[in-house]
């Protein structure tokens, strides 16, 4: 990792994205399903924020109700999206055409599902800039193309230009890919899942890709995932999702050193990790619950070794962490419980005495 | 997991490869018409180990290097070009008749993704069972191992008349684990067993495979991608490239002391779950190349930060530097 994150002047900069208790449901034949239920978090400019869950966690939901490209039979029920002083889920159609690809990239798991086969890569990245002529280059698209897939680090960008996806590696597709969702310069690429499909070596290529163009862009990005080494690696703050909620929203450093909510702490624990060879890992017991059909209370009590009787009767609303920048919360009450806990004994103290 | 002693001092190994190929002659349309020859795909070119009683091995190595057919070859799903495979000493490709039915009942496979390594189609009894029928145990037998494997995999009796799509997905990989033991086998091949798993329950499926270990006394050979789980489930680990072998050693001695430059190129790109160690990755230039046309001398020196003129002339040899701690690379 090349680069030094600049935490004090990000906590300072504009938010560019601000989701506020989005919920977006699928109403299917079977019942209402809560994909993503009261969601909050923000994105500053030049940040990026980890979004991480397992599968069904309604992480990808989110990322599809920001591109307002949520599949039938679900739509956003509530909630705001307040990106550039616009809320996403009240503009129209057309308005969010002019904001995908110009103002918002993506880029998805597969590289090769999201590129034409049958056109040219060339094609493919100049494509942008007829439908967002506003932020087409001034000069010759050819050299506008050969520069951008230049910035992601494509050798010999003139000639793989006129190339096809397929004599490209599953690492250069994922940077073409990537060279598309940047092509306008947006403000916010959503990143889903990117290098989930990458071997490790070209995952690392492709981190190390993103946090160039963050510092050359200033580009914010949403990045999802279900790596959490990948979330420790490159995101500044992360929010953490268990079926349709953020459990935990915290920076980086604190979701690591400090997890609050005891999911958050039990996925860090069960981690094969490198380094100690330990004869059991910790394992979190059950399974990820059915979102059609959801435990009464919090949905993590099923598995929670810390539930109290009144995570199965009540859901808990999210509680903010003291000390964490911006919005930083968890969703628990034994966890709120010792936060106020900490927060009184830290009061009643003298103060300096306090280690 | 951690050393059998108990197992492990015989020290005969239950499993070795001596100089094993295998290579995929390319079919297609220009192949067909023009009657032009391509060159094979040599998907494994040579890779010799042992594995011994009760000591996990892991093979690991990105997509290309080989590791399934690996894999696969060893399971006779695949004939090898050229060298062999000795599963208790024997030469698993030319076994014949009761010799064979025994290697069939002495070593199976789990596959990464129970979704489609389990029929959709048959009962649960039935996927479990279909190891013992193969053996011809029928009836109340039958019934009574299936129920006892289920129970050993943390499944309920219950769970024999429903069908695989009735299951969660780690359900559905004990499902898996359960036929794979259900014959009471000696070696189990893991190809993957946890990559197509959600998190939380990666966790709980590689302890079942180490409990199940210490009570039926198997030894595994683990093919993945991921340092971190091979790290933690095997005693060896043998790290592929390009159909070859770069390095083996013991887990903890891989980790700390990596002596190619592919292996230590490789544990700097995997992500560490700790935001306060963020790491200078260490540059790995360019694509793994065509395993059909393998770069001369060392396979790894188009892209090998250290190469030297030899490297690009010489293949390098096989070799131990230290007891168990095996290399291919001159400057080592």
């Amino acid at each position: 990792m090349t680069e030094q994150r600049t935490r004090a002047s990000l906590a300072d900069a504009d938010t560019i994205l601000s989701v506020r208790n989005l919920r977006t449901y699928f109403y299917t034949r079977d019942g209402v399903v809560p994909a993503v239920d009261d969601v909050s978090f923000d994105i500053r400019r030049g940040e990026i924020v980890g979004l991480v869950g397992e599968s069904g966690s309604g992480k990808s939901v989110t990322a599809r109700s920001i591109m307002r490209l949520v599949p039938v039979p679900g739509r956003i029920v509530s909630g705001e999206m307040i990106f550039q002083g616009r809320d996403l889920v009240g503009v129209s159609e057309g308005e969010m055409r002019q904001l995908r690809g110009a103002h918002i990239g993506m880029v998805l798991q597969e590289p090769m599902a999201s590129l034409n086969p049958v056109l040219t890569i060339g094609d493919q990245v100049g494509e942008l800039f007829a439908y967002h002529p506003d932020r087409a280059p001034d000069g010759s698209r050819d050299d506008a193309v050969a520069e951008i897939l230049q910035r992601v680090r494509i050798p010999d960008a003139v000639r793989r230009m006129t190339e096809f996806p397929l004599s490209f590696s599953g690492g250069m597709r994922q940077r073409v890919c990537i060279a598309i969702a940047t092509a306008c310069r947006p403000e916010l690429v959503i990143a889903d899942e990117p290098t989930t499909a990458l071997d490790v070596t070209i995952q690392a290529q492709v981190l190390d890709l993103l946090l160039a163009l963050r510092a050359e862009l200033g580009v914010s990005v949403l990045f999802i995932t279900h790596d959490l080494g990948v979330v420790a690696e490159i995101c500044d703050s992360v929010a953490v999702m268990y079926a349709g909620k953020i459990v935990e929203y915290n920076d980086v450093e604190s979701i690591f050193a400090r997890p609050q909510h005891p999911y958050t702490k039990a996925l860090l624990a069960s981690l094969p990790r490198l380094g100690e060879r330990l004869a059991h890992l910790p394992s979190i017991e059950g399974q990820p619950p059915d979102l059609g059909d959801l435990p009464p209370g919090c949905s993590f009590s099923p598995r929670c070794p810390a539930a109290i009787d009144r995570c199965r009767e009540q859901a808990p609303d999210a509680t903010a962490i003291p000390g964490a920048s911006g919005s930083g919360h968890v969703r628990c009450f034994v966890a709120a419980d010792m936060l106020a806990a900490g927060a009184a004994t830290a009061n009643a103290a003298p103060s300096g005495s306090t280690p | 997991m951690t050393t059998r002693d108990t197992n492990a001092t015989d020290g005969a190994p239950i499993l070795e490869l001596v100089n094993l190929k295998k290579y995929f002659q390319q079919e297609g349309l220009a192949s067909a018409f023009l009657r032009r020859k391509r060159p094979p795909v040599r998907a494994v070119d040579g890779v010799s180990f042992r594995v011994t009683a009760g000591q996990n091995f892991g093979l690991v190595g990105e997509s290309g290097s080989g590791k399934t057919t690996i894999g696969k070859t060893i399971l006779r799903l695949e004939q090898p070009t050229d060298g062999s495979v000795l599963f208790e000493g024997a030469d698993v490709h030319r076994l014949r008749g009761g010799a064979l039915k025994e290697f069939r009942r002495a070593t199976h496979v789990v596959f990464q993704d129970p979704n489609s390594s389990l029929s959709p189609r048959m009962r649960v009894r039935d996927i479990v069972g279909e190891p013992l029928s193969v053996q011809g145990v029928r009836g109340a037998a039958l019934r009574e191992r299936v129920a006892e494997v289920l129970q050993l995999v943390g499944l309920s009796p219950d769970a024999a008349r429903r069908y695989p799509h009735e299951f969660s997905g780690g359900q559905r990989q004990r499902i898996a684990v359960a036929r794979a033991v259900a014959a009471d086998p000696k070696l189990i091949v893991l190809d993957e067993p946890v990559s197509a798993l959600d998190v939380s329950i990666r966790a709980q499926i590689l302890n079942l495979l180490r409990d199940l270990q210490d009570r039926l006394n198997l030894t595994y050979l683990m093919i993945a991608h991921d340092l971190a789980v091979v790290y933690q489930a095997c005693d060896t680990i043998g790290v592929m490239y390009l159909g070859k072998l770069a390095e083996q050693a013991p887990s903890e001695a891989l980790y700390r002391e990596p002596l190619h430059p592919y292996t230590r190129i490789l544990l700097s790109a995997i992500p560490r779950p700790d935001p306060t160690q963020r790491h200078e990755r260490l540059p790995l230039t360019g694509e793994i190349p065509s395993p059909s046309a393998p770069p001369p001398g060392c396979r790894f020196h188009p892209r090998c930060p250290i190469a030297v003129e030899r490297c690009a002339v010489d293949e390098p040899e096989w070799r131990e530097v230290e007891p168990d701690h095996w290399v291919a690379c001159h400057l080592v």
